[in-house]
């Protein structure tokens, strides 16, 4: 396996590779990848079972269209992470500066500010996707490659509001 | 709380591991390039989505017209997609990673990938809150599960083809926006090398 012990692929490779795949679970699965719906089952399992009342999750399973399941999704979540770890290790990719230095020059080095930042940039992505029902794979490939007319409106419009987000936070991107 | 069988949560736990190793070996994990992608400087992201879909399209449809494979799309709800993909946007900008790829960034041992999941798992349950509220609002313009070849009443090929078109035409751009020549003058400047005119 000398090709995982490199630490990058071109990008042509790594997206034929998973088009490729895309065949495999449309073949072996009968679904398309897809990430954050088992977020959203994940969720409401945890308040189902810690804080029924509060969370008011017996409203939402009342009138959501499928229960939530632990099933091929959710693992699907946790292989990407043990795969991402596994392709790391095998190539000895390091992962770089603790805060990301464009980050550090706008907001600081201080690793808190970038986390609160990362944490609240997933609470509103996923609350945008669990809104849009996909994301970038549900809808920016899943979706897209079966040509779905709704996955061809969600791309532009999630594309324009995150390019019009990191030009406000970030400038015009030099580097210098 | 309802389970898969063994079998095929096995399958999706493979079928992960693959996509995760996908991810990480196309540095679509790494904040830096993400980024740089929507600041239009690098484009790895949009090289490795477009070729996904375009190799991912042409397999499916096979698939679909050969009868071993059905179609699985998202409806088409104007006010759900329109809204959502607006945040979803946002938040990915300020996160630096999408919900796939902030998985991979865990894996590769990023801290702010830890953080960024949290903050999924909390958007995910602010959204079961708030769900039986807004769904009316999701629904608004619903068009059903509708895809651009039966909209318009032609074949899914030459859509294809024209990504495919698209996609070796992005061949052409570089992987990197290379300095504009300007500012690689300043760097000159700066550090006093400027370059003579003769």
């Amino acid at each position: 396996m000398k090709a995982l012990e490199k630490s990058s692929w071109s990008p042509y490779a790594v997206g034929a590779g998973i088009g490729a795949l895309s065949w495999f679970t449309f073949l072996s699965a009968r679904k398309a990848l897809g990430v954050t719906t088992a977020f959203e089952g994940t969720a409401a399992t945890l308040a189902r079972n810690i804080a029924p009342g509060i969370t008011g999750v017996n409203e939402y399973l009342a009138v959501v269209e499928q229960a939530p399941k632990l099933d091929w999704e959710t693992m699907l979540d946790a292989g990407i992470v043990l795969g991402s770890f596994l392709s790391a290790a095998a190539s000895g990719d390091k992962s770089g500066p603790e805060v990301p230095q464009r980050w550090a020059r706008r907001f600081g080095a201080a690793p808190s500010t970038r986390y609160a930042g990362a944490f609240l940039g997933g609470v509103a992505a996923m609350f945008g996707a669990r809104m849009a029902r996909g994301c970038t794979s549900g809808h920016g490939i899943s979706g897209n490659l079966q040509l779905a007319s709704s996955s061809l409106l969600f791309t532009p419009v999630m594309g324009l509001s995150a390019m019009l987000v990191a030009r406000s936070l970030f400038g015009h991107g030099r580097r210098g | 709380m309802r389970v898969d069988p063994l079998g095929k949560l096995a399958l999706g736990l493979g079928t992960g591991v693959a996509f995760g190793v996908l991810l990480q070996k196309g540095r679509v994990a790494k904040y830096d390039v993400i980024v740089d992608q929507l600041l239009l400087r690098d484009h790895t992201v949009a090289k490795v989505m477009g070729t996904a879909v375009m190799v991912g399209a042409a397999g499916v449809h096979a698939l679909v017209q050969s009868g071993h494979a059905k179609l699985d799309v998202k409806p088409l709800k104007i006010g759900g997609i329109v809204g959502g993909a607006g945040l979803f946007g946002a938040g990915c900008a300020l996160l630096g990673y999408c919900p796939g790829t902030t998985l991979a960034a865990v894996g590769e041992g990023r801290r702010d990938g830890i953080a960024g999941a949290l903050g999924m798992l909390a958007g995910a349950g602010l959204f079961v809150r708030a769900y039986p509220r807004i769904k009316p609002l999701l629904d608004a313009g619903d068009y059903g599960k509708s895809t651009l070849p039966n909209a318009t009443r032609t074949s899914p090929w030459p859509w294809i083809a024209a990504m495919a078109a698209a996609v070796a035409l992005g061949t052409l751009v570089p992987n990197e926006t290379p300095l504009k020549p300007r500012s690689l003058l300043d760097r000159f400047r700066r550090r006093g090398l400027e370059p003579s005119r003769s």
